[in-house]
């Protein structure tokens, strides 16, 4: 008996060395099952690791229809191509059923993370950013009262001062804004092919940075800090229940202190049900090239 | 005027009746932005202490932004009833409070002193109450519009279907459309915000949503939210509109931003009398909000709550069939979480019912706010009880074109079962020929959108 239950054993260790190889269970190393590209912020990431070796749980699809013999099947099909909208679920007396509520309870789980998480250390370490912090001391702080998030701390302005090449013709910085999952989600490809691009046309490009509770307007007062001929950010948009990820790129020629909105280019919606943020880096150096030719960006731009 | 109050041995002195009111308001993060809110609870409490002890002429003699600088202030003084006002001036706002409150006052009463009030003298009497005089006093306030249908009617709740959709489509809009019919949402108005601002767009949708109503006998009205100068063109080309949208706010700086005068709106009124296909006589409708004119940078150092009361003063004027508040739909920096919102949900709905308008509410969160469905369905709750007139319906409560969260089709059906409202008269009757609902619950075919394509 007892080499049978150490047979056992063994055979299950090996299973399970094996699922784990494969990317199937977590064993606590490098070959966990990949989650979604939610992970915004420094919390822990969920482990997947699954004592009995069962999948974990999904949250209900909701592209069916739920409607119990409905009148014309075909017709909710057609509905339902028509609109993201969430029809054709039905209810639970006149409440959502199940599914759906926990659908609507996980996109909004998404979107709340994407605003109040920070953005992780591990992701500004493995994208070489340093990170700066505004005037707004947290995300509280950041959401009530948006002037502070247009300025950096004094701290701030001190580091990229020190760290940063000066007069740079193209200042990249990267904000967290309203989604720091969007960032975690598009900047890995976005940043890279906007800095080879801009380099590969002979544009000298500026040291880029990460800002924690950074607005759009902070481009101002970098670009001032380092006198820079144009800055670009990379900031989270606000989130939507369809998506969290989406990012925008604002960009200004010579900010000063007259800079009115009108004078960004902004190019919005870069995720990957949006602009696919590759695709959205070689784009944004063609802009940049543009911008730099016509010295003007935003409206200006456009005349 | 005593602009001085003790509380616990320390001294509160104000400045202005525009600093007592502002400090009397509960706390909301548009206020504490402008720089204008209370620093303290006990200095909260000292503002609520002195603004107890105005009298209504102190007010009246005080407008938080001038008569000869600012329209909303002339329309709001322009329209008040001056007789009623001098039969009340006298009193303090605390015997304001406790008058509407008082069981002898009745819906006639309250509808007659409200004609006598200033915004100013609304917003700060709402000020002085709790959340649950709040419903106490709104509760009692009944007030009713007509342009197809009736609404306001006692003992039914409506419903705007909002069926908006990410890129205008037609077919997208009338799935949706379908849906929130086939869950008795949509006797209030189907009302389509769209994304492109045009008179191709806003008279195609009219017409599609027109042509159904009168396809499927619908007793409703419809509208598209366009800027109203918009809407105004396409009916001048004979799109069929029933009701005219515009958003309004308590500023003449704020609806310069939005681009509409009072004489703009004299306008579209004009026109929807001779030219729109609404039987009237109420046929405008306004949306409105905390914090709009602090977002605009348009407050005059007012805070949001009064700005909102004053906004109620400049639409009455109008007598629209609907003003809808949408405080949850501005952002953190003016409504920063559930609490507050909830708040400003119930003052909104007060004041306006205390102005004399059919008010509904949009008890609606964003996505950066810090409140969820839980706050948004207490909010909800708590208007229903107070006697709103209607709530929005959106598919599953996710609004995919303005990316915020308002009350959904599924709430609108519970709300109404919990509290045995029933939909306006003829559109109930409607719904039970079509079998969607039945004794005032939904019946079988209820959530089945595809009753409209046999």
């Amino acid at each position: 008996m007892a080499a049978e239950s150490q047979m056992e054993q063994l055979i299950v260790e090996n299973v399970m060395k094996e699922l784990a190889k494969r990317g199937l269970v977590g064993n606590g190393s490098q070959n966990q099952v990949e989650m979604p590209e939610k992970g915004a912020g420094s919390q822990p990431r969920i482990e997947s690791y699954q004592e009995n070796g069962d999948e974990a749980l999904t949250i209900p699809d909701i592209a069916g229809i739920w409607v119990p013999n409905p009148e014309n099947i075909e017709a909710i099909k057609v509905m339902k191509q028509t609109t993201p909208a969430r029809i054709g679920l039905y209810r639970a007396g006149a409440r959502p059923k199940t599914g759906a509520m926990l659908k609507f309870m996980a996109d909004h789980a998404q979107a709340m993370d994407a605003v109040f998480l920070d953005v992780s250390d591990e992701f500004l370490q493995r994208m070489n950013l340093f990170s700066v912090d505004t005037m707004a001391q947290d995300k509280e702080e950041f959401l009530k009262r948006p002037e502070l998030g247009r300025k950096l701390s004094p701290e701030g302005e001190k580091i990229i001062k020190e760290k940063c090449e000066k007069s740079p013709q193209v200042q990249i910085l990267v904000a967290d804004g309203l989604s720091s999952s969007s960032i975690e989600a598009n900047v890995p490809d976005v940043l890279p092919a906007l800095t080879q691009g801009l380099t590969a046309a002979g544009i000298k490009v500026g040291t880029p940075f990460f800002i924690r509770n950074g607005r759009v307007g902070v481009q101002d007062h970098v670009g001032r800090v380092l006198n820079a001929e144009v800055v670009i950010s990379l900031i989270g948009e606000r989130p939507g229940l369809v998506t969290a990820d989406s990012m925008s790129a604002y960009i200004i020629y010579s900010p000063n202190e007259k800079t009115v909105e009108a004078d960004r280019t902004v190019f919005s919606n870069i995720h990957r049900g949006g602009t696919p943020p590759a695709e959205a880096g070689a784009h944004l150096v063609d802009v940049i090239k543009r911008i730099l030719k016509a010295k003007a960006s935003g409206m200006k731009l456009n005349q | 005027m005593k602009l001085k109050a003790n509380i616990s041995n320390k001294i509160f002195t104000f400045n202005s009746v525009k600093e007592v009111l502002a400090k009397a308001n509960e706390v909301k993060s548009g206020d504490m932005l402008a720089g204008i809110g209370a620093v303290s609870a006990s200095e909260r409490v000292a503002a609520k202490l002195v603004l107890s002890n105005l009298t209504l002429e102190d007010i009246y003699n005080n407008p938080t932004v001038p008569y000869d600088e600012d329209e909303v202030t002339r329309v709001i003084y322009d329209g008040l009833n001056t007789t009623v006002y001098n039969r009340i001036k006298s009193w303090t706002v605390g015997e304001l409070r406790d008058y509407i409150l008082d069981s002898d006052t009745d819906n006639e009463s309250l509808k007659q002193l409200g004609r006598g009030l200033t915004s100013e003298m609304i917003a700060g009497v709402a000020k002085l109450m709790s959340n649950m005089d709040l419903v106490y006093a709104s509760k009692k306030i009944i007030n009713q519009a007509h342009c197809n249908t009736t609404i306001g009617v006692p003992g039914t709740l409506a419903f705007r279907n909002q069926p908006n959709h990410p890129t205008d489509s037609i077919d997208g809009i009338m799935a949706s459309a379908k849906e929130g019919l086939s869950f008795g949402s949509g006797d209030a108005v189907i009302g389509i915000n769209p994304v492109e601002d045009n008179v191709e767009t806003v008279a195609k949708i009219l017409t599609t949503v027109k042509e159904f109503m009168e396809k499927w006998k619908i007793p409703t009205q419809n509208c598209v939210l366009a800027h109203i100068t918009t809407q105004m063109k396409a009916v001048e080309k004979g799109a069929p509109a029933d009701l005219l949208f515009q958003s309004v706010a308590g500023s003449q700086s704020a609806n310069d931003a939005f681009g509409v005068t009072a004489a703009m709106l004299e306008e579209a009124y004009e026109l929807a009398k001779v030219k729109g296909t609404g039987t009237g006589p109420n046929l405008l409708y306004f949306e409105t909000g905390q914090g709009s004119e602090i977002s605009l940078d348009c407050h005059h150092g007012v805070d949001e709550m009064t700005m909102e009361a004053r906004t109620y003063g400049f639409a009455r004027k109008f007598s629209p069939f609907m003003v809808n508040n949408v405080s949850g739909f501005i952002g953190p920096e003016t409504i920063y979480d559930g609490r507050e919102v909830i708040r400003a949900d119930l003052e909104d709905l007060f004041m306006g019912k205390l102005h004399g308008l059919p008010m509904g509410i949009a008890p609606c969160y964003t996505n950066h706010m810090k409140a969820d469905q839980n706050d948004q369905e207490i909010g909800t709750m708590l208007c229903a009880m107070a006697g709103s007139n209607y709530f929005m319906g959106v598919p599953g409560g996710d609004d995919i074109m303005l990316s915020y969260q308002d009350t959904s089709y599924h709430d609108d059906a519970s709300v109404r079962e919990i509290l045995g409202l029933r939909p306006l008269p003829e559109f109930e009757k409607w719904l039970e020929q079509m079998g969607i609902m039945e004794n005032g619950r939904l019946a079988k075919r209820a959530g089945d959108p595809s009753i409209f394509d046999k």
